[in-house]
């Protein structure tokens, strides 16, 4: 370990900021392809040199725009090469760039601009630009705003609006003027600089803004590539949210470190057609996108000729049983090899390649626990999908799964330069060379995650597995709860459980110091009303479905299995689901239940929908409830419905069973 | 109100030219149907015009009059300072003028963008034979059309169904390939048939988005038929009202708001 950093530090010691890499990439991978972008329906691409170029005049066109060193430069709007180069054109001239969530309504984009003071705003179209006009009056350091795609702003007041393109031609016919400038500006970036702001999505309170500096967002990006060997071969797709700290080390850090090349898809909606094309070697996705793709095969396999169907089976069966230890490689029968291999030409093989996953080298997931039987089926399939635990405090990598060491129920062995320990309550903290600067402008909030060595505090509840020094979550901290009987309560457990289901898209658990659990549960739209449709059943809304007798009868069935699962672990099976209710609503980032980033605001939905709880804990077979809920251009409306509780059958525990004896 | 070629900006800061269009003493009449009585009103250049009224008004045999697809047996239609005689819809086309249809007219079966091409057949100059080849001219025109198109493509957000078959995409998207396949053929002059009929609320907002966005861009002139007032109001900068094939109205959407004539023609009046 300690040979690895000796080299680490005279390699990197070159290389202080990400300006600096791109310089180095300009000339050690001038042809090869940095950037591609699917435009007018073909992929549109850039090499480094061009990027280089593309990145300088965009810094120059900053300069003339008279932005100064450490200004906060706001970048709004989907995964474009053009917003890259924005992030590290303002690395470029010393200013800090601050991605923001696209998705945002205008008062949340508020809160992040003031909070940040941004004086300047790059804006992929014309919807982020209205929602920054809107607020503008809040924001009294806004100078400029810079816009991508100018179609419908043409008519716009230009006094403080300009288009990308036409900065980036003022900064090429400034070149003269401004050069020396920018060479003076990139020569005082350090390894301590601020590299970039990102706000926590906030799972609770307002979000953060954390700071990181490049020392960061170098070490941690090229600690996780020399733990994986990406090399400047990769190819990346990148559809995640910028504003999220994953995106920004795979498709800032690991590329610039690497040199790889980041595609951008065409637009949200073609994402899986440009993942095909693609086919990415380097792959990071959420549980959900791995979810919403099983999903969709499964539905799509409904649908296939039989002969068709029960290949796909047998062979899916097949893979189940020595796929994964293939690709763990593990010793298995020359029989079950060829047999597997057989299953690759009919089945895995195209079954990969329809997905875009046929030439993934390594894949990651992470945010969320995955279901172990969705994480199965891929590895079976031979793609090496593994997991990693992270947060944007530490710069993403805090534990990683090394190849050959894959398991669904754990998160990996800390990360090169990487120190966890657990504290007595079972809370994970880590110190890294990715260990974030502050909180910015919140030195209460820094010092309460940080403590003076460097030890930051995760708020998330595990242990380390002695067999095989593998990290496993059990939980958020603050979320692992006691039962009024004492016994330990973690909703997360059986919430993925459920979600396992290609039916239930969200399941939120309650249960913490009651008597016993109760659930709520969000219907799939796509999955149910494919299974409504082929079950001749009719229905005029989300809300008439999700009340649907049958489609109770069909969840209760699912909650049934998952409580006679839970009911096998000792330690939580008092966490067995007695009742619930499947909501009229999705629970949406828009409405405040979740985070931008999709997970469940716990709190919020126990306030939310105090009268469905009461209903389902005092017994009542109905409850009538009103829900407001917010449109996504800000308007509000109220649905109301008639829920209906519904009773599941529970498993006598092992408590129990050891007390009626 | 407004009177010759003069042209003006509005509150938007757009640029409304002269007179394009000119429909002068109109009056159709299929058999004894008299479906539109002596009706006048011009269509200016880089406007939104909407013809409004009650079910049975005369609104699509209006547009049909404009189109060129009917003559009207008495009065006159003038495009751009000469009067227009009655022409086939392919001249039509050649004059800069295309449309969409109340009921979608896709060719169901092709893809979308198969579909989107065929509003470029204006433009394209090689024969069957040639196509045939597709080497030299006819290989470079398709490249020089299949750009064309997929800025089109780009411009009203379906590249994700550029290869769908029509015959598989829901109602509002069909009506979006409508859109895409008229201004394929860069018309000066766009009519839309109720481009907004049975869609829910969103699909209403992005289609009103999309007329206002082709206009903004292209400078297009637009002519639209449309139930929905509140739309209407929005969208035009000036409407004709029709009831009973006779014009009612004809202003600012202000203006016919508050017309007696209009508002009796909506909410009803006891005929005595």
């Amino acid at each position: 370990m300690s040979q690895t950093t000796a080299q680490t530090s005279s390699g990197a010691g070159q290389i202080l900021s990400v300006p600096a890499l791109l310089e180095r990439n300009a000339l050690r991978f001038a042809t090869r392809p940095a950037y591609r972008e699917k435009e007018f329906g073909i992929w549109q691409s850039w090499t480094w040199a061009e990027t280089a170029e593309e990145i300088e005049a965009l810094a120059l066109g900053f300069l003339n725009l008279g932005i100064a060193e450490g200004d906060f430069i706001a970048i709004i709007g989907r995964n474009r090469p053009t917003l890259y180069w924005s992030m590290v054109a303002a690395q470029c001239v010393g200013a800090v760039p601050v991605p923001i969530y696209q998705d945002s309504g205008a008062e949340e984009m508020a809160y992040v601009l003031e909070h940040c003071g941004a004086a300047y705003v790059v804006a992929g179209d014309q919807e982020q630009v209205d929602k920054v006009i809107e607020v503008k009056d809040q924001l009294p350091n806004l100078k400029h705003v810079i816009y991508v795609d100018p179609r419908g702003l043409r008519k716009y007041d230009h006094h403080q609006l300009h288009q990308y393109s036409h900065v980036q031609e003022q900064g090429r016919a400034a070149r003269d003027e401004f050069s020396g400038d920018l060479a003076a500006r990139k020569a005082k970036l350090t390894y301590d600089s601020t590299c970039v702001m990102l706000y926590t999505s906030g799972t609770t309170g307002r979000p953060k803004g954390v700071v990181l500096s490049n020392r960061n967002v170098i070490e941690t990006a090229k600690n996780a590539a020399e733990f994986d060997t990406l090399s400047e071969r990769e190819e990346i797709l990148s559809y995640l949210p910028m504003a999220w700290v994953g995106d920004f080390i795979f498709s800032l850090g690991q590329a610039y470190w690497c040199g790889f090349c980041v595609n951008c898809p065409e637009s949200e909606d073609t994402m899986m057609t440009d993942l095909r094309e693609i086919g990415p070697t380097y792959f990071f996705a959420p549980p959900r996108v791995f979810e919403g793709q099983l999903t969709n095969v499964m539905i799509r396999m409904e649908d296939a000729s039989p002969f068709k169907r029960r290949m796909f089976h047998y062979f899916l069966n097949y893979a189940r049983k020595v796929g994964g230890l293939i690709l763990d490689g593990k010793p298995v029968a020359f029989m079950d090899r060829l047999k597997y291999a057989l299953g690759n030409i009919l089945v895995y093989g195209p079954l990969k390649d329809t997905l875009g996953y046929g030439r993934i080298r390594v894949g990651y997931t992470a945010g969320e626990a995955i279901g172990p039987e969705i994480f199965d089926f891929y590895r079976s399939l031979g793609i090496n999908l593994k997991q990693l635990y992270g947060q944007t405090e530490a710069t993403v990598f805090i534990t990683l799964q090394p190849d050959g060491e894959v398991r669904a129920d754990t998160v990996g062995v800390p990360a090169p330069d990487v120190e966890i320990k657990i504290d007595a309550t079972g809370e994970i903290f880590y110190r890294s060379p990715g260990t974030f600067v502050e909180y910015y402008k919140n030195a209460d909030s820094t010092a309460s995650t940080k403590d003076a060595e460097g030890w930051v505090a995760t708020g998330d509840a595990g242990f380390i597995e002695e067999s095989s020094g593998h990290l496993r979550i059990i939980d958020r901290a603050k979320d692992v709860g006691k039962m009024a009987d004492g016994a330990m309560f973690a909703p997360k457990y059986v919430e993925n459980k459920l979600k396992f289901y290609p039916d239930i898209l969200e399941a939120v658990l309650f249960g913490n110091g009651r008597d016993h659990c109760v659930a709520f549960i969000n219907i799939d739209l796509t999955a149910v009303g494919n299974w409504a449709e082929r079950n001749n059943i009719a229905y005029a809304s989300y809300q008439e479905l999700a009340q649907h007798p049958r489609v109770l009868e069909t969840i209760k069935a699912h909650v049934e299995a998952v409580n006679v699962s839970v009911a096998q672990d000792e330690m939580l099976s008092g966490c067995q689901v007695h009742r619930f209710v499947v909501l009229h609503k999705e629970l949406d980032a828009d409405d405040g239940e979740m985070t931008r980033t999709r997970k469940v605001r716990r709190r919020i939905v126990e306030e939310k929908f105090a009268d469905i709880i009461a209903a389902l804990y005092d017994g009542s077979e109905q409850i009538a409830t009103r829900t407001e809920v917010t449109y996504e251009d800000g308007r509000k409306g109220a649905i109301s419905a008639v829920l209906t509780c519904v009773d599941a059958k529970v498993q006598s525990s092992f408590t129990q069973m050891v007390a009626a004896e | 109100m407004l009177d010759g070629a003069d042209s003006y900006v509005t509150e938007d800061g757009r640029t409304i030219g002269g007179v394009v269009m000119e429909m002068k003493n109109i009056t159709l009449r299929f058999g004894g149907v008299v479906a539109i009585k002596d009706i006048s009103f011009d269509i200016r250049e880089g406007e939104i015009r909407a013809i409004i009224g009650p079910n049975g008004a005369g609104k699509s045999s209006m547009l049909n009059v404009i189109s060129g697809f009917y003559s009207p047996q008495e009065g006159e239609v003038w495009f751009r300072g000469t009067k227009r005689p009655p022409m086939k819809p392919y001249e039509v086309a050649r004059y800069g003028i295309a449309r969409t249809f109340q009921n979608i007219a896709l060719f169901d079966g092709m893809s979308v963008l198969d579909n989107v091409m065929t509003g470029r057949l204006n433009y394209m100059k090689t024969n069957l034979f040639q196509q045939a080849i597709w080497k030299g001219r006819a290989q470079r025109e398709e490249v020089e059309n299949r750009e064309a198109v997929e800025k089109i493509i780009d411009f009203l957000e379906i590249q994700a169904i550029r290869h769908t078959p029509v015959a598989r995409l829901p109602y509002g998207l069909k009506k979006r390939v409508e859109l895409a396949r008229a201004l394929a053929a860069e018309p000066k002059l766009l009519l839309l048939d109720e481009p907004m009929a049975g869609m829910n609320v969103e699909e209403k907002e992005d289609m009103s988005r999309f007329i206002l966005d082709v206009n903004d861009e292209f400078g297009t002139t637009i002519a639209l038929i449309e139930h929905d007032m509140g739309v209407v109001m929005d969208l035009s900068d000036r409407v004709v009202v029709m009831d009973y094939g006779k014009k009612i109205g004809d202003g600012t959407p202000d203006e016919v708001r508050n017309n007696q004539d209009v508002i009796d023609a909506y909410l009803g009046v006891a005929h005595d």
